[in-house]
């Protein structure tokens, strides 16, 4: 395996996605990971020097409209599906000592 | 009507006899309703019916079509829908452990169209967790099997879609394609299903894979099912930045068996290593039929093909670890208990929320979007997806569709493909690179092998030719009728 992944990448790559991993899966994604990128290697047999980057497809650039409203208060709705709630609002653990 | 003989029905005919009276939309239910409690204990399409919901609805939509209030051809068929397009009230889960409680509060625009044209909502179908993988056995409610041969899988993501259409337990389905979700499960199962050019199905309340390649379509039994399904969900929506005005949605106006000077390329780099015999004599034999009826049929070179996977699998992961960040237990969703603070909580509702292969793309997406990685990887793949692009369109000056294998093999066996992930990624070659270059698609059954399995003929157009893809597909559907 050309690309080899070290637990320091593995805990970035974890803190970046938001991750919690156990050691076994860890190591799993050490590899499987080092394997994805070997193929995507194969990407650099291609001179891309001149080639322009495409997001999109089409010439779509930005899509303006009036900001109206349109919809009515939806919080009670919203709320039913929130995990915890109280007072018209979201509870969240402790984010600070 | 007999109950065997309406499920045999395709979903414009049934649409047809609830209009001339010959059933009715609730007996239609019924009937699929029948079906599924027959079968499903089995097949295991579904995550959610709707059983009660599904007959007050068809008994509803009876009375409008009897005042003439809903005229449609597709008013009183009874549908499925995927389970990650949103629908008011019912369950969405995306088939995962975070969203397995989750209740939206509106629906996506493209069920919105199916109601407003009278279509009857039973349930939601299995897929691939949040639409990652090529088999429905990532699937946090267990794996569906293929109706064709339960021993196999229905391909994915959007298998539950395929599998429900194929055994009878819906008229149609929605699914969505973001490399081949809907094309590879309806040649798995032996149905039609089509990808459109990206834009023409408003993706709101789509729960995001890939953005910049996912598309919503339809899967069913005929091409001309196809057709009616994509026109009733076909709308230009201010609520999808990325949605398209067109003017030529009447696509079933397409529907006519004639290919007189049709220009139909075959891309040699479509039929070398890796491609089951079986699967290439059915493709080509189809390719012959149509020559024989006046197709102009020629082999060409696509070329970059072997470059599609490695460039998808980079986008696609990058767009899914930012798409999927607003799972976090906080707003919707499943919550881990136990956690010490904000930061923790997020970090272990994530972590048991997800399955795998999710996990895995997420990682990797995050990764190629690193500071320090992003040209490197990200960056690249979208240099390549620019050259992709520009191979189609050299291709389409030359011709009207593109024609070629849906996956290079049949359905693979429950089980022999998630112990190898990069095996099961090296099958969407051919559907793939449809997604990138934002072009549609359509998959046609053409033939079963030597176990009975059901092969998929794959016709590619140019962006918004789907009226070329419905005509070809239309034509060679009724010359496969006449041969049988």
């Amino acid at each position: 395996m050309a690309n080899m992944i070290s637990d320091e990448t593995i805990e970035y790559v974890g803190i970046l996605a938001k991750l919690e991993l156990s050691g076994e899966e860890k190591e799993a994604a050490k590899k499987s990971m080092g394997e994805m990128l070997d193929y995507i290697d194969k990407l650099n047999e291609l001179n891309t020097t001149d080639v322009e980057p495409m997001s999109h497809v089409f010439p779509i650039q930005n899509v303006f409209r009036e900001d109206e409203v349109t919809n009515g208060d939806e919080s009670a709705k919203t709320l039913q599906n929130a995990p915890s709630q109280k007072d018209n609002m979201f509870i969240v653990p402790k984010t600070f000592d | 009507m007999e109950k065997k003989e309406l499920l045999s029905l395709s979903a414009t005919a049934l649409g047809a006899a609830v209009k001339a009276g010959k059933t009715t939309a609730v007996e239609a239910m019924e009937a699929v309703l029948g079906q599924i409690e027959e079968w499903e204990s089995i097949y295991h399409c579904y995550v959610t019916i709707g059983k009660e919901a599904a007959l007050a609805k068809a008994a509803d939509v009876q009375k409008k079509i009897e005042a003439g209030e809903l005229t449609g051809p597709l008013a009183g068929v009874p549908a499925a829908v995927k389970d990650n397009l949103c629908t008011e009230g019912v369950l969405t889960t995306c088939s995962s452990k975070i969203l397995e409680n989750f209740v939206p509060t509106f629906s996506s625009e493209a069920v919105r169209n199916l109601e407003r044209a009278g279509v009857v909502l039973i349930g939601k179908t299995n897929m691939d967790e949040f639409a990652m993988g090529s088999t429905t056995e990532t699937s946090y409610f267990g794996v569906t099997k293929n109706p064709r041969n339960p021993e196999h899988v229905p391909g994915g993501s959007s298998g539950g879609s395929a599998a429900a259409v194929a055994a009878q337990e819906c008229f149609f389905a929605l699914g969505s394609d973001t490399g081949g979700s809907i094309r590879q499960p309806a040649s798995y199962c032996g149905v039609v299903g089509m990808k459109p050019t990206y834009g023409t199905v408003s993706r709101y309340g789509l729960i995001a894979y890939g953005s910049s390649l996912d598309q919503i379509g339809p899967l069913t039994k005929t091409v001309e099912d196809c057709a009616a399904v994509l026109e009733a969900i076909t709308s230009h929506d201010c609520k999808d930045s990325t949605s398209v005005k067109r003017e030529d949605t009447d696509f079933t106006s397409a529907l006519v068996a004639d290919v007189k000077g049709m220009r139909i390329g075959i891309p040699r780099d479509y039929f070398g290593e890796g491609l089951d015999p079986e699967v290439k004599a059915a493709v080509l034999k189809a390719a012959d039929l149509l020559k024989e009826q006046g197709a102009l049929v020629e082999e060409f070179d696509l070329s970059l093909v072997e470059y599609a996977i490695p460039t998808y699998y980079t986008i696609a992961a990058a767009e899914a670890s930012s798409n999927l960040e607003r799972f976090d237990g906080i707003k919707y969703g499943y919550r881990a208990e136990d956690a010490a603070g904000l930061h923790q909580m997020y970090k272990r509702t994530r972590s048991q929320g997800f399955g795998p292969e999710v996990k895995r793309r997420i990682m990797l997406g995050s990764f190629v979007l690193s500071s320090g990685y992003y040209d490197a990887y990200y960056l690249k793949a979208l240099k390549v997806k620019a050259m992709i692009k520009k191979a189609f369109d050299r291709a389409f000056l030359k011709y009207d569709c593109i024609l070629g294998p849906v996956a290079p093999a049949t359905a693979p066996k429950l089980g022999e493909s998630l112990s190898d992930p990069m095996k099961m990624y090296l099958g969407d070659i051919y559907t793939i690179s449809v997604n990138l270059a934002g072009l549609p698609g359509i998959s046609v059954p053409c033939g079963t092998d030597s176990k009975g399995l059901p092969i998929g003929l794959q016709l590619i157009g140019d962006c918004f030719q789907e009226k070329k893809l419905i005509r070809t597909a239309y034509t060679f559907e009724r010359l496969r009728k006449e041969e049988a």
